[in-house]
């Protein structure tokens, strides 16, 4: 495990003690509290979860959920005998505590059906707008796209709550599927979020996460394959403020030849104490031959006094791949860049602002949605006037 | 009519024991309507010159003083001196991902007169400048001077030169890397620049080539992190026969 120092960032990378291959398990007897100290745990304030790592009684919902759904697409709460057929259908099998207790405790599911060979221009919109950051809930949603179909969902999380959640995704055979899950919390909130897909035979998926609120935000982006020829490509966002702690934690699973996958995170962290955890875990399974993976973190440090951990983590059990990669990077501004700006009449504000814009061009551009172009555009704004712009000298490099 | 003044500058830089100086006593007189050219040997200052009277952070003026019309330059950010009327072509100039160069253009035009400029002159504007120096018009979309050319790199600095239209214009080796071709273009966008009348260049070089194109009013020597001669357009070729020997010789 080797840490380097970059402005006042500290970026890890390096080898880790390998944790892709744990035991699941639906019982949550099997899945002690966390110290802290494993290795899935050990970047995440435990302290500040409200016991949502442990036993923290899941209070009934202050969540409002409310969704736009084209036609031809089913969205409903369900319950019982059927809320309980839904979970797993992504292949998910609880890895900790929390995830498990989502599963054996929640008793409704919401379910997004996409039905086999439909094509939607709309993307379909799942709001969940917290009322109560005071109660612990959890919530279970399964977005199921059924075979050759062509979807998109953006799941909006506003509000406050302390939630735990698991997103359970089906891609079906020859499905081109977005989830867009963009975490717009107020402050106070805290997101356990596990997202899980399984990608069809040929499959195209897209997972889309955009992190700027809350106090703690930790996400699991998964994906399987359910055979040959999947494609995923993991796109991430984030902008941590002083304070804030938000985490992101993919797991690829290459268990199937000729599948592709490609994770592009980038975030900007400002502020005393702004944490950000990026943890890339890729596995690529004896079986998986012809395969072809690459995934890159960057993270762009606007401040003194914040903390961006990133770890990519490549297990490969094959050699028969195509390719395998990634990079992590972590910086300051680039004082050139600003000179350069500068040196044409630019203020350093407005040269700071353009800086950042410009790194997080791509991914924006990768995104491809323009309402959410311009949401994403406007939030990096915000985030922006809060070191640049109003007041240079509040700890803004120079 | 407008005036630099660099008087006794000294410069240095921060090496890792300590500061080095680079610039020794430098003074230099530049009034609009005239151009000088700077030549001298690899090494011996002319870019910190360039650079510490744009104000780049890595140099510290540790004694002197340049003036604009009589205005400390030095007491005003790097972007307030570029709204005072000076310009910087970059003999690196830098790459800056994910800013189209249409976008920077503007954000550079805009910080510079205060208020934005009306699209559709500017437009034409913007392509006028492009076609006078043969750049591709598709340049506008791509991120600036990422993946340019040298000599495209040099190109779009002297369409900022156009565009932007400075009183005073920097040109560190903006003719190094050109072919024949764009040193001709380049040159014509100096010559139209300076055939306004009340603009002046500083034009730092190694080459008579361009000399030729961009006829010189004052050659000065720089060695060693100071002037070591002046003279006219006539220097310039002498320097070109005779190399620096006789001026390193005398420095050391
Ligand atoms: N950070 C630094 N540490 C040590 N020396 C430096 C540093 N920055 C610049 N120098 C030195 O300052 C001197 C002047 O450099 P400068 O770039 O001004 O030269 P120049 O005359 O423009 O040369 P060229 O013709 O090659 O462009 C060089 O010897 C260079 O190595
Ligand atoms: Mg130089």
């Amino acid at each position: 495990m080797s840490s380097t120092n970059v402005g006042g960032a500290v970026e890890s990378s390096g080898k880790v003690a390998s944790h892709l291959h744990p035991v699941g398990s639906f019982d949550v007897g099997d899945h002690p509290v966390p110290t802290g100290r494993e290795e899935i745990w050990r970047f995440t304030p435990l302290k500040r979860l409200r016991q949502l790592h442990g036993d923290a009684a899941f209070e009934p919902s202050k969540t409002e959920c409310s969704w736009t759904a084209p036609a031809g697409v089913t969205i409903e709460a369900v319950n019982g005998e059927q809320a309980r057929a839904l979970r797993g259908i992504s292949g998910f099998v609880p890895n900790d505590r929390t995830s498990a207790r989502v599963i054996a405790e929640v008793p409704s599911t919401l379910l997004v059906d996409v039905p086999a060979g439909i094509e939607l221009s709309e993307p379909i919109v799942v709001t969940l707008n917290g009322t109560d950051s005071g109660i612990t809930e959890a919530a279970h949603i399964a977005l199921r796209f059924g075979a050759h179909s062509r979807a998109m969902v953006i799941l909006v999380h506003e509000g406050a709550s302390s939630m735990a959640q698991v997103v359970e995704v089906s891609v079906g055979d020859g499905a081109n599927t977005s989830v867009l899950s963009i975490q717009d919390w107020a402050r106070e909130a805290v997101h356990l979020s596990y997202q899980e897909a399984l990608v069809g035979r040929d499959a195209r998926y897209r997972h889309v996460a955009v992190s700027f609120g809350g106090d703690v935000v930790r996400m699991n982006a998964n994906v399987r394959y359910a055979g040959p020829g999947g494609e995923a490509e993991l796109l991430g966002l984030y902008f941590v403020d002083a304070g804030q702690h938000i985490e992101h934690r993919l797991f690829i699973d290459h268990n199937a030849p000729h599948t592709k996958s490609n994770a592009i995170y980038k975030g900007g962290l400002q502020g005393q104490g702004a944490h950000s955890v990026w943890v890339g875990d890729v596995l690529i399974r004896k079986v998986a031959e012809g395969i072809e993976t690459f995934e890159t973190n960057r993270n762009l440090v606007l401040t003194d006094g914040c903390r961006a951990d990133s770890v990519p983590n490549l297990e490969i059990e094959t050699g028969e791949i195509v390719g395998a990669g990634h990079a992590s990077a972590t910086g300051r501004f680039d004082d050139e860049q600003l000179f350069y700006l500068q040196s044409r009449g630019v203020t350093s504000d407005e040269a700071r602002r353009l800086v950042v814009h410009g790194f997080f061009a791509d991914i924006i551009k990768k995104i491809k949605v323009p309402d959410i172009e311009a949401r994403l555009l406007a939030a990096v704004e915000s985030e922006l006037a809060q070191t640049v712009g109003s007041n240079p000298s509040s700890g803004v490099l120079t | 009519m407008a005036t630099l003044e660099v008087k006794n500058l000294h410069v240095s830089v921060d090496v890792e024991d300590g500061k080095k100086e680079i610039l020794r006593g430098v003074d230099l007189t530049v009034k609009s309507g005239e151009t000088h050219a700077i030549m001298g040997p690899n090494g011996s200052g002319k870019s910190t010159l360039a650079y510490s009277i744009a104000g780049h952070p890595k140099y510290t003026v540790t004694d002197g003083t340049v003036l604009l019309d009589g205005v400390d330059v030095l007491g005003m950010t790097v972007d307030e001196r570029a709204r005072a009327g000076l310009f910087l072509a970059m003999q690196y100039p830098v790459e800056v991902p994910g800013v189209s160069v249409s976008n920077f253009l503007r954000t550079a035009k805009t910080a510079l007169d205060g208020e934005a400029p009306k699209l559709r002159t500017w437009i034409r504007d913007v392509n006028d400048a492009m076609d006078k120096v043969a750049m591709d018009r598709d340049f506008a979309t791509r991120n600036v001077n990422e993946g340019f050319s040298g000599g495209e790199k040099k190109r779009h600095e002297i369409v900022q030169l156009e565009l932007l239209n400075p009183k005073f214009a920097i040109l560190d080796e903006t003719d190094s890397g050109l072919d024949i071709d764009a040193l001709r273009v380049v040159s014509e966008g100096v010559n139209r620049f300076r055939s306004q009348g009340d603009r002046a260049v500083l034009l730092i070089t190694h080459y008579t080539r361009i000399l030729r194109y961009i006829q010189p009013d004052y050659v000065h020597v720089f060695v060693g992190g100071r002037i070591a001669e002046e003279g006219g357009s006539e220097l310039a070729e002498r320097l070109e026969a005779e190399g620096y020997d006789k001026y390193v010789r005398v420095d050391a």
